[in-house]
């Protein structure tokens, strides 16, 4: 399960995210973080069974968290199969199946962005 | 008994021709033999479908009342070519919207068109006796045009080079974007399925032979445009009625960074006459090669790192400079397969027949070079030739004396020999006098990573190193990294007062 936790800044410091994983005991998987003067966005991977638990825990400390049920989203009329999005993905999210028609693993994205602007027909966009 | 292309026409005709795509042929060669494939098959059909930016298409408006000599004319803000009288226009592919930029083009026009919706067309005039009306404007369907004619002056590359950037920033090319330090590969055409490929002496592929393009039946008019045979780079121009056309073989698209393009399905029948049809037709992937060319360097001439085949692009990985780098085909394989099944579908039953070449293509050719007579500016011409120099073991207070001595925003730092070691800038110093608690050295505070030009490059491409880097001064050095002028935005500036920018 992905979720994209956003912390204030202005409650100062605190290690959110390893505060949650020493109190849990759950093992997250930071996949992504942007984190600047005022405000920080991560996006982390947890076990689905402990999702609540994760929430539950991070907003007690103040940050607020969204679930991320699509990555990217695929718009399969406007794709041609040409695979321009395989190689610039730094997750291999993107392949050919054996009749040479693209193969979308939305599991592995974490959301950089770099297909939605190496795709030539638009297809591929970002759930933000 | 002698093959002739009349026999094969009456085996079409009958429903009883054997007809099979170019990537069934090498199977076949090695499972009948040459001899048993020509026993077996009358026509081999070929097909590509990937970006062709040289793709337009000729469009007939008829007469309006009162009428009008469109001098200018625009399609939903996409400019078409209107020098060609009075109710016609080229409108090109690549030509983008004046008001959506890359996101809408004259590719996007020909797909609305084809899939049935209208667009606004607007034109205007100076009025003359004949044609009195000034402006007009007008909303359009394909159906409402008396000829749409697509007229391709340069499509089915018959192979093209593969693309990587050794450079450290991410390009944004035709190619595809191209991940810094060889991070990918780009490559396009459909290898074994390329028309051209599987006929490289043109013997059957040349003026008036029909083809399919974007879903309906064209014809090959000659040679492409950049038509460069002798090095395996032929090209085709082609020509379809517009109006017979499906949107699933003609797409438009953007290529983020460098514009609109337009894929288009294209696939050629080859009649399959004699031995060394079959040979040509037994082309496999790994048979293709191609250089795969760094885009990093922005001259015509770009270094090629190796050459690699279809085969091993296809293959999804390639080896460069000892990594293993994932390539991306530009082209779709899928839609190749589609195009060539297609058309040997609609040949073996009976609905397109073939034709021998009217007119032969030139296998010998090499396309040449622009001529330029006149050389744009090169860096040497606009450089400041006096540079203000210091070395890292001098204090940031000395530093300052010389900046402020040389009225200059950058002092060029060298190293015992000589050489370009790194650039000190007020910027650097500001830093430095904001922590006093450290005694500093330029080297503490200089820019060790310097961008730099030579005072051979052209000022275009130093121009663009300043805007792309957010830079306002490049150091010119010479082969041994030595200093001999710096190049700074004065300079450009002063090459716009000269009316030559």
């Amino acid at each position: 399960m992905k979720l994209v936790v956003t912390f204030s800044r202005k409650r100062g410091r605190e290690p959110v995210i390893a505060q949650v994983v020493r109190d849990t005991g759950v093992l997250i998987n930071v996949e992504r973080a942007q984190i600047d003067s005022h405000e920080g966005e991560a996006l982390i991977e947890v076990p689905d069974e402990a999702c609540q638990l994760v929430r539950e825990r991070m907003e007690a400390l103040g940050a607020t968290t969204r679930r991320l049920d699509r990555t990217i989203l695929y718009d399969r009329d406007e794709c041609v199969d040409c695979g321009a999005c395989i190689s610039i993905c730094p997750q291999d999210v993107f392949g050919f199946d054996e009749d040479w028609r693209l193969t979308v693993d939305e599991g592995r994205c974490v959301l950089c962005g770099k297909c939605e602007l190496a795709c030539p027909h638009r297809a591929l966009s970002l759930q933000l | 008994m002698e093959r002739t292309i009349d026999l094969i026409n009456e085996r079409i005709r009958d429903g009883n021709a054997v007809v099979v795509t170019a990537e069934r042929m090498p199977d076949l060669v090695a499972e009948l033999g040459e001899e048993g494939a020509l026993a077996e098959v009358d026509v081999v059909t070929t097909g590509t479908f990937g970006a062709m930016c040289s793709s337009g298409v000729f469009l007939n408006f008829g007469h309006a009342d009162p009428p009008i000599r469109m001098e200018r004319v625009w399609l939903n803000d996409v400019e078409a070519y209107a020098g060609v009288a009075a109710v016609d226009a080229y409108l090109g592919a690549t030509q983008q919207s004046e008001t959506r930029r890359d996101e809408y083009g004259g590719a996007h026009v020909i797909e609305d068109l084809v899939s049935g919706t209208s667009v606004e067309m607007r034109a205007h005039s100076r009025g003359t006796d004949c044609y009195p009306r000034r402006t007009i404007r007008t909303e359009i369907g394909l159906s409402d045009l008396n000829q749409a004619v697509m007229v391709n002056p340069r499509n089915a590359y018959q192979r093209y080079n593969a693309a990587v950037n050794t450079t450290d920033r991410v390009l944004h090319t035709y190619m595809g974007m191209l991940l810094p330090n060889h991070g990918n590969v780009t490559y396009s055409g459909a290898g074994v399925l390329n028309p051209i490929s599987n006929d490289p002496s043109f013997r059957y592929i040349g003026s008036g032979v029909p083809i399919f393009l974007g879903g309906a039946e064209g014809m090959i008019v000659g040679e492409g445009t950049q038509h460069s045979p002798a090095g395996g780079f032929g090209t085709l121009m082609v020509s379809g009625d517009l109006k017979a056309m499906s949107p699933d073989y003609l797409r438009a698209a953007t290529m983020t960074g460098y514009g609109v393009t337009l894929y288009l399905g294209l696939g050629v029948p080859i009649p399959v006459l004699d031995l060394e049809t079959v040979r040509a037709t037994a082309v496999t992937d790994a048979d293709i090669e191609v250089d795969v060319v760094d885009y990093g360097v922005p001259g015509r001439a770009r270094p090629s790192l190796r050459k690699v085949s279809y085969a091993e692009l296809r293959s999804g990985h390639v080896e460069i400079e000892g990594e293993e780098v994932a390539t991306s085909p530009l082209s779709s394989f899928r839609m190749a397969r589609q195009v060539a099944s297609v058309l040997a579908d609609r040949i073996s039953s009976g609905g397109m027949t073939l034709a021998l070449p009217t007119r032969p293509i030139d296998r010998t050719k090499t396309a040449r070079p622009m001529v330029e007579t006149a050389q744009g500016p090169r860096v040497r011409e606009i450089m400041d030739r006096q540079v203000v120099a210091i070395t890292g073991d001098e204090s940031v207070t000395v530093a300052a004396k010389k900046l402020l001595k040389g009225e200059t925003n950058h002092l060029v730092v060298l190293d015992h020999e000589g050489r370009l070691a790194g650039v000190v800038t007020t910027y650097d110093l500001s830093k430095a006098v904001l922590r006093p608690e450290r005694a500093m050295t330029v080297a503490d505070v200089m820019t060790r990573r310097v961008i730099t030009t030579e005072s051979d490059e052209p000022v275009d491409i130093a121009a663009r190193k300043l805007q792309r880097n957010n830079i306002s001064a490049l150091p010119v050095v010479d082969a041994d990294r030595h200093v001999i002028g710096m190049l700074t935005g004065t300079n450009l500036s002063r090459l716009i007062g000269r009316g030559r920018a």
